[in-house]
């Protein structure tokens, strides 16, 4: 799998609190809840744990 | 209560013939070969496939995906809950064929055809079709206890390829657990029908939730850090050089293809013929884990005019929340509208809001083709 672009995503300006992950996965841009379990976010904790992929902080 | 005795043979199943009224045709009903049987229980013993959509009927994502050469263009690919994994070990196109066993009753098969050879891999190289289990379908296999019961295998393959192939069984949800068993490809290009029995693992229970249960891994190829131990044909804490040993290598030639269809799960240690069920049915079941649709919705009045949504809920309550990609839509309207994000995902449903650019874009309508995956 393989994860470029990610970014975290705050989908409701009032909390303010990033609840997705967008990113570009194997081509296709993807948005990620953050939820363990879920087999793209299990993979890019993965790949963040293992330091080869950085999300970037909500814009 | 009476009772009526009947002679049945002396080996495999008997059949019985009720003779019809005039005018009426014959019923006949008949008793496997097991102790005990009753009609009431044949009833009662519905065969259940604890695999989803092993008679290849859906296909949401697409019917053919070329150059599968790497992790990077493996996954879920054509039909739909079987995975493919593919390190480095050929390039291959998947795809659906109508290539099936005959008089069996099967629309579709899965096909691997090589397109570019791998006649050496190398050591962590491997290549293999995978069906992931949801481990709280699992609970009734009582593995973890002395009373764990035995799965069958049951399923049809082809291929031009003869010998030795691989299937292993991963328990992921504990301890990485696993067990293989081999078949054998005997005559090629030829359709089989192949049954295979793992013993139940009295070791670990199986995590009653939403997570993986049993991966089942449909080897084709293996580099020698797969195969240079013992086949592990009983449960055993997972070891890698023990998974897929003897596994002949389908990707030494592009003339190489692999068929597959036909895949039946079940509790024991018997097969029993294929469990057809109505084309709705399977892809409900194959919804709860990915789903390729449309959601749509109109523009209404919003302070600034730029923010909307449209939303629909799934067909089924997914496996776990979705992740969500927008492969395409159309907004009718005014114009100045685009869809530009996932709003709101639960394993129900699903919002995207898109934007406006003033009050004539009101009562705009628009739609997007969504994909939503929970795939194990």
């Amino acid at each position: 799998m393989e994860i470029t672009n990610a970014r975290y995503v705050i989908t409701d300006p009032s909390e303010n609190v990033a609840n997705l992950i967008e990113a570009t996965i194997d081509g296709e841009v993807w948005d990620i809840p953050l939820t363990v379990g879920n087999r793209f976010y299990d993979e890019i904790m993965r790949q963040v744990d293992a330091g080869t992929l950085t999300i970037a902080e909500a814009e | 209560m009476s009772e009526l005795k009947l002679q049945g043979g002396s080996s495999g199943s008997s059949t019985y013939i009720i003779q019809g009224g005039a005018g009426d045709t014959n019923r006949t009903f008949t008793l496997p070969n097991v102790a005990d049987t009753t009609i009431s229980s044949i009833r009662d013993r519905r065969p259940e496939n604890l695999l989803i959509n092993g008679g290849m009927n859906v296909w949401q994502r697409a019917t053919s995906q070329a150059s599968i050469s790497s992790t990077s263009t493996d996954g879920y690919v054509t039909a739909d809950r079987w995975e493919t994994y593919n390190n480095s070990l050929g390039t291959w196109t998947q795809s659906q064929s109508t290539d099936v066993p005959s008089g069996q009753g099967f629309g579709y098969s899965l096909k691997m055809d090589c397109t570019t050879a791998d006649a050496s891999p190398a050591a962590g190289d491997e290549l293999v079709i995978i069906q992931k289990i949801e481990a709280q379908n699992l609970q009734h296999l009582l593995f973890g206890t002395s009373s764990a019961k035995s799965i069958t295998l049951s399923f049809w393959v082809k291929s031009n390829k003869t010998g030795t192939y691989i299937i292993n069984l991963v328990r992921t949800d504990v301890s990485n657990r696993h067990i293989s068993k081999s078949y054998t490809i005997s005559s090629a290009d030829t359709w089989e029908k192949k049954e295979i029995t793992f013993d139940g693992d009295t070791t670990n229970a199986i995590a009653n939730d939403n997570g993986r249960g049993i991966d089942f891994n449909f080897y084709l190829a293996a580099g020698s850090n797969y195969t240079s131990g013992t086949l592990a044909t009983s449960w055993e804490a997972l070891t890698t050089a023990n998974r897929a040993v003897g596994q002949v290598n389908l990707a030494d030639s592009t003339s190489n293809e692999w068929y597959m269809t036909g895949c039946q799960l079940e509790v024991g240690d018997t097969a029993t013929d294929f469990q057809f069920e109505p084309y709705e049915t399977v892809l409900r079941k194959c919804q709860r884990y990915f789903w390729y649709g449309e959601i749509s919705g109109a523009a209404t009045a919003d302070n600034d005019y730029n923010k909307n949504y449209m939303g629909n809920s799934f067909p089924v309550t997914m496996r776990d929340t979705p992740g969500i990609t927008r492969v395409s839509g159309a907004l009718v309207g005014h114009g100045g509208f685009n869809a530009d994000e996932t709003t709101r995902v639960t394993k129900d449903s699903v919002t995207v809001g898109w934007s406006g650019s003033n009050y004539r874009d009101i009562g705009a309508a628009g739609h997007q083709i969504l994909k939503a995956d929970a795939e194990l």
